[in-house]
């Protein structure tokens, strides 16, 4: 009874429960610990990881929908930690306590995948499941503007 | 009057006296000889260390919880040690004697910083350039400090070349190191000036460390089961039966805790945290539960009203001569009743800490606030000296005060103790909000009396909550005019900086709340709600006196008696909040026509205390549905003179988020008591403010070059009076209970006069 997937481009096999969430498997299992525990019921966004690319919320993942398929946690967004959202996120200087931001960033990257100039509406839609308990949302919207200019621009 | 006693650099209360005790502790680092760990580098004070590469490192006591702390302490050393900033870098230090009163709170940490870091860093730049001097073979008189080097003569010399050949012995007296002197602000090289957060890069990444993601082999993870009250709980019974079919499930164990600080806990062990989980929800306990099991918010707020009808109950804080007699003398009064509800702190990462020992010390991973409060616990719980105990420090996932009070330590070390093993307790959510110390519902009741021509002649102001101080630090409890102590931050606000003739500030402690939960110290804590009171009612004050909010306000801001101010911290005093008052006024458009439904409401205040006043005023700009109720807030506009800002980017970053928390108080959050437990344990029924409700926001800052004051919270005691006087302006109708929802709006639409 494991589950067998990829996690920023490498296979883990994982011994938890089929049941068991995602995310404590990509934290104690796999040791990746940027994914954080929030509320635990899907409604703060702060273990939001993608699943074959599609933002999903690995509290209330069971580990089992991961089988085969491809995981990307903060840690694996970008090679060298250097995606347009987390060099815009520095630009706005956009983090307070941090705790949500891997998940705010892994929430917006899917966002730009398939709307890589998002409109203030489509931004606050996208973005409205991710808590910020500090209430950095004016600093991150504007980073999510910023990594949509930069990368229309390389485009 | 009774001042409220702050933690200044130069009090004599006791937080005074501690600070003090922490500049002996620099003393006693300056005085350290050249020996083993000069060998590493150079340390002329405990606060920081140059290593013969130059690099600085800078030992930061204060909590990070998204304040950017590191960064603008660093800066301030820095400043003053001519370093260059490149070569910076920050360690937040785990918990020791050495450092003195360790916490996190109260917008305290640049403002206590200031004065101690500057001087800390002078020593550093005058050691440096003797030994430069010499070094270089010049007087050092002809040589100056900049950019981590010492020039003369037309040589210059690195700092860590100076530490790695230099002779670095020098030492100052105490009495030496608080007379040096600090630079003029014309010379500040990196207060004020841009940078970016120091701790940010790693927070974009998934690297950086939380509480919850310490870890160290051979730990066992528990999850609690929470007791059905805050206190006198105890355990009768548990059976475990139906957890041992979780696989990984390891026991259940009643805790033993001589602090009393988690009483009638049981802690569910298990080989991972989703078995602990699992099984913490097959396990029953029974309980025999505390006095207060079937109280509600209802109760609460009874009990507090009662108090405050007994004119004999509480603490006089303010108590001038005549009050009585002017209310008799009156020619109108006007009396009003304020009240906020229960609200959460719900900082995103659940308590948790990792526990265990290691050569005789316990060890404690997890993100704290107020480290020298918790160790006490700490002690009498584990019946072991607070010299082998030490809190190691973590990013925090979110503070707003909820990190004050440690009493989450306290049962992962029971347990480390109990079972022999490293634990790493983590609570869920639910777990979390259950066991908050979540700020009091409160009850207020506040007078003027009016003379000839509206003019004010005495004010009453009567407040009472539970008392997180009383509770958790009674040290910190100065006494009234009366003689009964009070928790000055469950009053801080009534204290006003308006003339308003004989005045009496009262403080009431609900007793029924103190046992009833933990009353905590949450974001800006008294001020944010004491205000809710203080500037509502000025705006229904104005009107019974004929005029407009704004010219009320001001022309109460005289600075005259009490409120002239004083060196250092309040120079210039009721003036300056006058002046950035006016400001707001004038940067809002106060005064100018607004469409149909649509109100500009003003709020303004000193901050946290009157002590280190942070001046602020917001304008809300809101439009208020008719039909529903419902609100929506278009604009918050804020003024804010908090003298020198050190880290300017960081200051607006704290601006921003704490008017939104306003906002969010106003608006969003509140829960209710009810059976001796909060009511909404999870976001599926407590809604924070999110992305889509934020409104425009504009923020300015008074250029000041006065002593440096709080930002971390101030903003948040503006904007929810801000809100409701906004509301009155579209409407008509005034709220008078924090949070505001629709259909309270819509009643008091239907009963306006």
């Amino acid at each position: 009874m494991t589950t067998t997937f990829e996690i920023n481009g490498r296979k883990v096999t994982i011994k938890a429960p089929d049941d068991s969430p995602l995310l404590w498997a990509i934290r104690d299992e796999v040791g990746l610990t940027g994914s954080k525990f929030g509320c635990g019921i899907g409604a703060c966004g702060a273990c939001t990881v993608h699943l074959n690319g599609e933002a999903v919320r690995s509290c209330v993942t069971p580990v089992n929908a991961a089988a085969g398929a491809k995981v990307t946690t903060i840690e694996g967004l970008d090679p060298k930690g250097a995606h347009p959202l987390q060099v815009a996120w520095i630009k706005a200087q956009a983090p307070q306590c941090g705790y949500c931001q891997s998940g705010q960033i892994m929430q917006a990257a899917a966002l730009l995948k398939t709307t890589p100039n998002p409109t203030d509406a489509q931004i606050n839609d996208a973005m409205n499941g991710n808590l910020c308990r500090c209430m950095a949302y004016v600093r991150i919207k504007q980073a999510i503007k910023l990594a949509a200019g930069s990368q229309g621009s390389r485009a | 009057m009774n001042a409220v006693p702050i933690p200044s650099p130069t009090a004599t209360t006791r937080r005074g006296f501690m600070i003090t005790v922490a500049a002996a502790g620099a003393m006693m680092g300056l005085a350290a000889p050249v020996g083993a760990e000069a060998a590493e580098g150079f340390e002329p004070t405990i606060w920081y260390r140059i290593g013969r590469d130059g690099t600085v490192t800078v030992n930061v006591i204060r909590a990070e919880m998204g304040q950017h702390v590191g960064t603008a302490i660093a800066r301030i050393v820095a400043d003053e040690l001519e370093a260059d900033w490149s070569k910076v870098k920050i360690d937040h230090v785990d918990s020791a004697a050495k450092w003195g009163l360790m916490v996190t709170g109260g917008s305290w940490s640049v403002w206590q910083s200031y004065p101690l870091m500057s001087q800390a860093g002078a020593a550093g730049r005058i050691t440096l350039i003797e030994e430069g001097a010499k070094l270089l073979g010049v007087d050092p008189k002809a040589c100056t400090a900049r950019d981590s080097m010492v020039s003369g003569g037309g040589k210059s010399i690195s700092y860590g070349d100076i530490v790695a050949r230099g002779n670095m012995g020098r030492t100052f007296t105490a009495d030496e190191l608080g007379k040096l002197p600090i630079k003029p602000a014309s010379e500040r090289r990196l207060i004020g000036k841009a940078s970016t957060q120091l701790d940010i890069p790693a927070k974009v990444n998934g690297t950086a460390l939380y509480g919850l993601d310490a870890k160290v082999p051979g730990m066992v993870f528990a999850r609690p089961k929470i007791p059905p009250t805050r206190n006198q709980s105890k355990v009768v019974s548990i059976d475990d039966s139906a957890a041992k079919a979780v696989p990984g499930y390891i026991s259940s164990l009643a805790l033993e805790d001589a602090s009393n600080t988690v009483p009638g806990w049981v802690m569910v062990f298990a080989d991972s945290f989703v078995a602990a989980n699992n099984a913490c929800d097959l396990v029953n306990v029974n309980w025999t539960s505390g006095e207060t099991a079937k109280t509600s918010e209802a109760d609460l707020q009874k009990r507090s009203a009662e108090l405050i009808a007994d004119p004999k109950a509480g603490s006089l804080v303010v108590e001038d001569p005549g009050v009585d007699a002017a209310f008799a003398a009156a020619k109108s009064k006007l009396e009003r009743t304020y009240t906020t509800a229960s609200a959460l702190h719900f900082q995103m990462e659940p308590v948790n800490a990792l526990a265990f020992e290691r050569d005789g010390v316990m060890e404690i991973h997890t993100g704290n606030q107020w480290q020298s409060l918790a160790l006490p616990w700490l002690s009498k719980a584990l019946g072991r000296p607070e010299d082998k105990i030490v809190l190691k420090s973590y990013m925090l996932g979110g503070g707003f005060g909820r990190r004050l009070n440690g009493d989450y330590a306290v049962p992962a070390a029971l347990a480390a103790k109990a079972i022999g093993k490293p634990v790493k307790m983590v609570c869920t959510r639910a777990d979390d909000t259950l066991f908050d110390s979540f700020r009091s519902p409160s009850v207020q009741v506040v007078k003027m009396a009016f003379g000839e021509g509206g003019k004010v002649t005495a004010m009453d102001h009567a407040a009472a909550a539970g008392w997180p101080t009383q509770v958790m630090a009674p040290f910190f409890m100065p006494k009234g005019a009366n003689d009964v102590a009070y928790d000055p931050f469950a009053i801080s606000g009534a204290n006003h900086w308006y003339s308003v003739g004989a005045q009496r500030v009262r403080a009431v402690p609900n007793d029924l709340a103190n046992i009833a939960f933990r009353p905590g110290w949450l974001r800006s804590v008294g001020p944010g709600w004491t205000n809710w009171a203080v500037e509502s009612f000025m705006d229904e004050a104005a009107l019974v006196a004929g005029k407009d909010p704004l010219a009320f306000r001001l022309a109460m801001l005289d600075g005259a008696g009490r409120n002239a101010g004083s060196a250092p911290n309040a120079v210039g005093g009721a003036k300056r909040q006058a002046a950035v008052l006016a400001r707001l006024a004038k940067k809002a458009g106060w005064g100018q026509p607004l469409p149909k439904n649509t109100g500009l409401g003003l709020a303004t205040t000193f901050g946290q205390e009157r002590d280190m006043p942070t001046w602020v005023a917001c304008a809300a700009r809101v439009n208020v549905d008719p039909a529903t109720g419902a609100v929506k807030v278009e604009k918050l506009t804020l003024v804010v003179d908090a003298g020198t800002i050190v880290s300017p980017d960081g200051a607006l970053a704290q601006m921003e988020g704490a008017a939104l928390w306003g906002m969010s108080l106003a608006l969003f959050e509140g829960t209710q008591f009810a059976d001796g437990q909060v009511q909404d344990t999870n976001l599926d029924s407590y809604t924070p403010l999110r992305m889509a409700d934020v409104p425009e926001i504009e923020v300015e800052f008074i250029e000041s070059t006065e002593a440096p004051v709080g930002l971390g919270e101030p903003a948040t005691t503006v904007v929810g009076p801000a809100i409701g006087n906004a509301i009155f302006h579209a409407s008509g109708a005034r709220v008078r209970h924090l949070p505001i929802r629709p259909d309270a709006v819509l009643a008091a639409l239907n009963t306006r006069t």
